[in-house]
């Protein structure tokens, strides 16, 4: 019998995979790695790619991830997959965001925010009905 | 028969309350199900995250995160308060609130600054009344939490961390336990804490990741994602204790709609006969007069 690993792939919002492997390929950081049996430890950050997860009958199974870490054991694979699309400007604008809602907040701004953000919706659904209107009159002229 | 008449409307009214509470109900315990399914299905990622947080600790990494840190004295301390956005759910807020406000209490009585974090309508309502100081707040999560809207709130509160505003930082919400009981708890984030990790295995050598790039980069990404996850689960917990606890609200409330549909039933049938009765001695005394 072929040395095989157990493979553990999780996201936050539910597990994904747990099995044996022969092999296990992943997109790192520093470029693409393969984990045989026995690897030695190691740690890493993952980049948005594909997981390939080869099974001990030999099958190929594919995981799409977004990101997330690899942690590498002798005898554990553990991939641990992001729900979200993670970047430093994109969490440092999620924080802003954040702060500045519990300022509104406070302040009593939320019902006006509401407003505008329902203004913005309505325009962009008024946008979208005549682009739908004007596509019909074409498709009925041509 | 003006007072039969009062009461007939009165039942017809509190009729249609209990189909709504019966409705509402229904739909929370449908939506308890999926909420406890998405429950356990974040578990296994906590999980692993722990054991690989426990790999790191018994690892000897050259570089010593400050959320591994051990603890310094608490003088300014965060909290991150998960509650629901909607009401009609009994006293699940407000039994969360009351633990608060004992352990603030204690907090202040040591002299400690607070910092808040809300999650939900109802945590930010009773901080803005209560007054302190609301760093970052999120509501309106639905019945479906992601992970994208926590990772900006868990960010200021772990910035803070890291630049020494805050000396630790808690999470509070209820802890589903059955569908009748939800127990207020706060749980300390960071810095983790260690029995977290299960220190038991015990490594007789020393040895070492191989980090790629280097250790820094890897166990900040790890480690931020690991107190993400906390709060997410934190999240989704709260949000099945919320069906729960409204589930069984509202049940009490059809059940008690329907006692005092009874009741005044009884009443009606009683002033019916009443009104008969007098019809029936008027008629016969009129008789007995000609």
């Amino acid at each position: 019998m072929a040395m095989t690993v157990h493979v553990d792939i999780v996201s936050a919002e539910g597990a994904i995979h747990s099995g044996l492997a022969t092999m296990v390929y992943a997109p790192a950081e520093m470029g693409e790695v393969g984990i045989s049996p026995r690897h030695t430890a190691l740690i890493t950050r993952l980049k948005s790619g594909d997981v390939r997860v080869e099974s001990e009958k030999g099958e190929m199974e594919h995981f799409y991830v977004s990101g997330g870490m690899l942690e590498v054991q002798p005898q554990v694979v553990t991939i641990l997959a992001d729900t979200a699309i993670r970047a430093r400007d994109l969490d440092e604008a999620a924080a802003v965001d954040a702060k500045r809602r519990a300022e509104d907040a406070l302040a009593g701004k939320t019902a006006e925010f509401e407003y505008a953000q329902a203004q913005a919706e309505l325009a962009a659904a008024v946008a979208q009905l005549r682009a739908i209107e004007k596509l019909r009159k074409l498709k009925k002229g041509g | 028969m003006a007072g039969a008449k009062e009461i007939r409307t009165k039942i017809a009214s509190i009729k249609s309350t209990q189909k709504i509470t019966k409705a509402m109900e229904m739909v929370a315990a449908s939506k308890m199900r999926k909420a406890q399914d998405r429950m356990s299905a974040s578990r296994p990622y906590a999980q692993k995250m722990l054991q690989v947080i426990a790999h790191l600790r018994h690892a000897t990494p050259e570089y010593r995160h400050s959320y591994l840190a051990t603890e310094r004295e608490p003088k300014r301390v965060g909290y991150i308060v998960v509650s629901s956005d909607r009401g009609l759910c009994g006293g699940l807020n407000s039994n969360l609130f009351r633990t608060m406000i004992r352990e603030l209490k204690e907090r202040q009585e040591a002299g400690v600054e607070i910092t808040f974090c809300t999650i939900g309508n109802k945590a930010l309502g009773f901080f803005k009344r209560f007054g302190g100081n609301v760093m970052a707040q999120a509501t309106h999560l639905g019945d479906q939490p992601h992970i994208e809207d926590l990772i900006g709130i868990v960010k200021v509160m772990l910035d803070a961390y890291e630049s020494g505003e805050l000396d630790a930082l808690y999470v509070a919400g209820n802890v589903f336990e059955n569908t009748m009981t939800q127990q207020p708890t706060i749980r300390r984030l960071v810095p983790i804490q260690a029995e977290d990790s299960g220190d038991d295995e015990g490594t007789p050598y020393h040895w070492d990741y191989i980090y790629e790039p280097d250790a820094k980069t890897v166990l900040d990404a790890l480690l931020m994602r690991y107190i993400e996850s906390l709060v997410y689960q934190a999240v989704v917990e709260n949000g099945a204790c919320e069906q729960a606890a409204r589930m069984v609200a509202m049940k009490s409330a059809s059940d008690n709609a329907g006692g005092l549909i009874d009741e005044l039933q009884l009443v009606y049938n009683k002033a019916r006969q009443a009104a008969i009765t007098q019809e029936i001695s008027e008629i016969v005394g009129g008789a007995a007069a000609v």
